[in-house]
C-alpha cells in the first residue's frame, strides 16, 4: 500500500479520513408499539395468543410487539385468501388487477423515503442501499407486474392459463421489502390471492405494506401477512395453499420441497449460493476491484446471490489483493442510517454467532483472514469486512453459504480451471467473470453453472431480468416474463392445445 | 432331435443400454416380460447409467443445436426404417408411426427453443441483459407402463432435444419396444451414454434414481402409487420433478428439463 501511495501520479491518501456524520432522521417512522396480524383487510390481534419483539440490530433496541401466527391464525388467512379468491378477486377484470397494482407501485414511490428509513432501522441496512435499491427496486417490480395483469396471454401463447389460487409465500431478512415486492407482484398480476409470512426478524416493512394495500383500496383478503418466527412458515407450508414460493436456506428448502411431496403444489425454491466472481488478468482491474467489494459486502454479505468465493488468475493475484485491502480501508460500517455507512449491522445475533462460528473455522483450517482497521459500535450486531487468502477448495469457509461480509479468495490460470472452481459446489445461483475479451465472457458464461451470471458488473438486479438457481440454489424464476409462470395453473395443456 | 422344416431362427438377447453398449445386468439377474428373459437392472446399474449419462452430457450440450436437431431426426429415420419390426414387436403399426413422427416433430425444436423460451430483458439501465435456456442436466426418466413405444418416445425426446442425459426405466410389463428403440439410438449419432434404458423392477430402480446426488431432474410421469416417497428422496439434491404427459407433444414438455440462465453486461464506451 505504502508503495502505490509514493507513486507520483497519485494524489496521497490522507492518514485517516474523517467523515461527519450525516443521519436520516427516524422522524418519518411512526411505529405502533404491538401489531396484529393482516388478515382480511384489517390487523387482527392472534389467536395464538403471543408475541415477540423486533429489534433494531445496530442497537438491540426493541422497536414494537408483533403476533407469533400459530396454525390456527394461519389457517384463518389462508381461508380468508381462499374466499377473496372466489369471491371475486379470480374473476376481476385483468385490466383492473393491473391498475391495484400500479397503484401499489405509485404509493411505494410517494411514500418512499419511510420505507427506506424503516428497512434499515428493522434489517440493519445502510439507508444509502434501501432508499437507492430496496424501495426504489420494490416499486418497479409492482410497475411491471401490473402491465402483465391485462397481458398474460401474450406472455404465454397457445396455453390454457388460470391463476392457481391461494399462494403461500415465505421471504428472508435481507431485503424484506423487495422479496415481498419479488412475491406479491407477480401473483396479483396472476390473479392469486396472498398470504405472506415475513421474516422474523424484519417483519415492519411488510406490516407498513399493509398501509399501502389500505390506500390503493384492494379488497380486503387478497394480500394477507402473517408474521411469526418458522414454525409460523412450517404453518403455512401444511396449510391449505395451492403454491409455495419460499427464499431462504437450501437446507429449509430441502424440507419444504419433502413436505410438498406427492401433493402436486406447485414449488418454487429461491435457496442459497456461493457464488464465484471470478477475476482474469486482462480485466479492468479499479472495475473489478469495485465489482468484488459490492459482490460481497453489499448489504453486509446477506445476499443469496454474493461474490463470496473470489477465483483470481495467478498472475494479478498480488496487485488485486493490495488494491481490494486498501479499498477495504475506506468502507465506513456503522450506523445503518447514516448516509455515508457502506456497511450496516449484521440482522441478527444468531446470523452474527453463524458468521463467528464459520469465520473461527476458517482460521482454524488455515486460511489467513485480513479485516480493515475499524471502529465497531459497542451495541448492536457487528462484524467488519473480512478477506481470507490462502484458501483450499475443501475448507468450509469456501464451501458453505457464511452469509456474512466474508471474503474467501482462491487462485487459477486457465479458464477452464475457473470453470472446474466456480462450478464445483452443490450450489449455483450466479457467478461473476471480470474480463475485457468479450469472447471469454461469453465461453465462461456458457460454461458457468448458474442462473445468472454478472460479466463486468455484479449485483445487479431488474423486475425485467429472471433471477433464480441451477442446482441446489433452487428451480423457478423471479422476475421478468418467467416470472410468472410459477403462478399461473397450465394444467389442461393438452396436444390439442398447443397445435400439436 | 426333431426334424424341422425351415432353419433354427436366432432369437436376441434383450440386455441393457448404458453408455452406448448392451451389456447385462452386472447383476445377472433377468425377469420374464412379453414372453422374453429381459435383464432385470440392479442400484449398480442404475449408478452406471448415471455416470455414463453425466460423462456425456457435456458433449451432447455442446453441439449445435441444428447439429442435436439433425441427430434427432436420424433417430426418426433409422425408427422409420424398422417399422414393421416395432409393429410386429408391439402390435400397433400406427403406434410406431405416432414414434417416428414425435421425433421428427421434437427434432425441428433444437434450434427454435433459445427463441421461443427465451428473452432479451429490458432493463432500467445501461446493460445488455438477456436469458436463454440450457439443459438441466442428468435426467431420471420413469416412462408410463403404457403404450410401449410412444409413451418412452413421448418422455425420452424432450429430455434430449434439449441437451440432457437420460437415463431411462422402460415399462415394466412391456420393456421389449424400449430395448429394440436402444438399438435404433445406438445407430443413430445419439452419443453413448447420452440416452441409458433400464429394463427391471420399477419399485427397486425408481427410488434408486429420485435419491441418487447426480440426477439434477426426475421426469415422474410414468411413475404410480410411489409419487410421494420418490418426491421426498428427490429433495435431497432440489431436483426438478416434471409431471408431464404420456401422450403429448409441447415446448413446454422440454422447458420442464431446461434452466433459465441470465446473463448481464454493462453498455458503454
Amino acid at each position: 500500500m505504502a508503495e502505490l501511495e509514493q507513486r507520483g501520479d497519485r494524489t496521497p491518501i490522507p492518514a485517516a479520513w474523517e467523515y461527519a456524520s450525516a443521519p436520516e432522521s427516524r422522524e418519518i417512522v411512526k411505529l405502533e408499539e404491538r401489531y396484529g396480524l393482516f388478515i382480511g383487510g384489517e390487523f387482527v390481534e392472534p389467536r395464538s395468543g403471543e408475541h415477540y419483539k423486533t429489534l433494531d440490530p445496530s442497537s438491540e433496541e426493541p422497536l414494537a410487539e408483533i403476533p407469533q401466527a400459530g396454525p390456527e391464525d394461519v389457517a384463518l388467512a389462508v381461508g380468508t385468501a381462499r374466499k377473496a379468491f372466489s369471491d371475486g378477486w379470480s374473476a376481476a377484470s385483468p385490466a383492473e388487477r393491473a391498475k391495484y397494482l400500479f397503484r401499489i407501485a405509485r404509493i411505494l414511490q410517494e411514500r418512499s423515503r419511510e420505507f427506506a428509513v424503516l428497512e434499515s432501522l428493522n434489517g440493519g441496512k445502510p439507508i444509502r442501499e434501501s432508499r437507492d435499491v430496496d424501495v426504489p427496486l420494490a416499486a418497479a417490480h409492482f410497475f411491471y407486474y401490473a402491465g402483465w395483469a391485462d397481458k398474460l396471454e401474450y406472455a404465454f401463447p397457445h396455453r390454457r392459463q388460470q391463476p392457481l389460487g391461494v399462494a403461500g409465500q415465505i421471504i428472508p431478512w435481507n431485503f424484506p421489502l423487495l422479496m415481498l415486492a419479488w412475491k406479491i407482484a407477480p401473483a396479483l398480476a396472476a390473479g392469486n390471492t396472498v398470504v405472506l409470512k415475513p421474516a422474523e426478524t424484519t417483519p415492519l416493512s411488510a406490516l407498513l405494506f399493509c398501509d399501502v394495500l389500505r390506500q390503493a383500496e384492494l379488497p380486503p383478503g387478497v394480500v394477507n401477512i402473517v408474521t411469526g418466527d418458522g414454525a409460523t412458515g412450517a404453518a403455512l407450508v401444511k396449510s391449505e395453499v395451492d403454491k409455495i414460493a419460499f427464499t431462504g436456506s437450501t437446507e429449509v428448502g430441502k424440507a419444504i420441497q419433502r413436505e410438498l411431496a406427492g401433493t402436486g403444489k406447485k414449488l418454487t425454491l429461491e435457496l442459497g449460493g456461493k457464488a464465484a466472481n471470478i477475476i482474469f488478468d486482462d480485466c479492468a482491474l479499479d472495475q473489478a476491484v469495485e465489482g468484488i467489494v459490492n459482490g460481497i459486502y453489499f448489504n453486509q454479505g446477506h445476499v443469496c446471490c454474493a461474490g463470496s468465493r473470489l477465483l483470481v488468475q495467478e498472475s494479478i493475484y498480488e496487485p488485486l489483493l493490495e488494491k481490494l485491502k486498501r479499498r477495504l480501508t475506506t468502507l465506513r460500517v456503522g450506523d445503518p442510517l447514516d448516509k455515508n455507512t457502506d456497511v450496516g449491522a449484521i440482522n441478527s445475533r444468531q446470523q452474527l454467532d453463524k458468521i463467528e462460528e464459520l469465520v473461527a473455522a476458517g482460521e482454524e483450517e488455515g486460511a489467513e483472514i485480513y479485516q480493515p482497521p475499524c471502529r465497531l459500535p459497542e451495541k448492536g450486531y457487528w462484524f467488519a469486512p473480512t478477506v481470507f487468502t490462502n484458501v483450499a477448495q475443501s475448507y468450509r469457509i469456501a464451501q458453505e453459504e457464511i452469509f456474512g461480509p466474508v471474503l474467501s479468495v482462491l487462485t487459477f490460470r486457465t479458464p477452464d480451471e475457473a470453470v472446474e472452481k466456480a462450478n464445483n459446489t452443490p450450489y449455483g445461483l450466479s457467478a461473476g467473470v471480470w474480463t475485457e475479451k468479450g469472447s471469454r465472457i461469453l465461453w465462461m458464461a456458457q460454461r458457468l453453472e448458474a442462473g445468472v451470471i454478472w460479466a463486468n458488473t455484479y449485483n445487479r438486479f431488474d423486475p425485467a431480468s429472471p433471477f433464480g438457481g441451477y442446482k441446489e440454489s433452487g428451480f423457478g424464476r423471479e422476475g421478468g416474463l418467467h416470472g410468472l409462470e410459477p403462478y399461473l395453473d397450465f394444467r389442461e395443456d393438452s396436444a390439442d392445445v398447443i397445435g400439436g | 432331435m426333431a426334424e424341422r422344416a425351415g432353419r433354427l431362427p436366432v432369437k436376441k438377447t434383450y440386455k441393457l443400454y448404458i453408455g452406448g453398449a448392451f451389456p447385462r445386468s452386472e447383476s445377472g439377474r433377468t425377469y420374464e416380460a412379453e414372453g422374453q428373459n429381459v435383464a432385470r437392472a440392479s442400484r449398480k446399474d442404475v449408478r452406471d447409467a448415471v455416470r455414463a449419462a453425466r460423462a456425456a452430457q457435456p458433449k451432447w450440450a455442446g453441439m449445435t443445436a441444428y447439429n442435436r436437431g439433425q441427430v434427432l431426426y436420424r433417430v426418426a429415420e433409422m425408427l422409420e426404417a424398422r417399422t414393421g419390426e416395432f409393429a410386429e414387436l408391439i402390435g400397433d403399426e400406427a403406434e410406431v408411426h405416432a414414434a417416428v413422427d414425435r421425433f421428427v416433430w421434437y427434432a425441428g425444436w433444437a434450434d427454435k427453443l433459445a427463441q421461443v423460451l427465451g428473452s432479451a430483458n429490458p432493463v432500467a439501465g445501461p446493460y445488455f441483459n438477456f436469458t436463454v435456456p440450457e439443459p438441466t442436466g442428468v435426467v431420471g426418466v420413469l416412462v408410463p407402463e403404457e403404450p410401449p413405444l410412444l409413451g418412452l418416445v413421448s418422455r425420452l425426446a424432450p429430455v434430449l432435444v434439449g441437451g440432457n442425459g437420460a437415463v431411462v426405466v422402460a415399462s415394466e410389463s412391456r420393456p421389449l419396444a424400449a430395448i429394440e428403440l436402444a438399438e435404433v439410438l445406438a445407430t443413430s449419432d445419439v452419443p453413448g451414454g447420452i440416452a441409458n434404458l433400464l429394463t427391471g423392477f420399477r419399485s427397486e430402480l425408481a427410488p434408486v434414481l429420485a435419491a441418487h446426488m447426480d440426477v439434477n431432474a426426475l421426469d415422474v410421469t410414468g411413475a404410480d402409487g410411489d409419487v410421494p416417497e420418490l418426491e421426498r428422496l428427490a429433495a435431497d439434491n432440489v431436483k426438478r420433478i416434471v409431471r408431464g404427459s404420456a401422450d403429448a407433444q409441447s415446448p413446454w414438455e422440454i422447458a420442464g428439463f431446461l434452466e433459465l440462465k441470465t446473463v448481464w453486461h454493462p453498455m458503454g464506451v
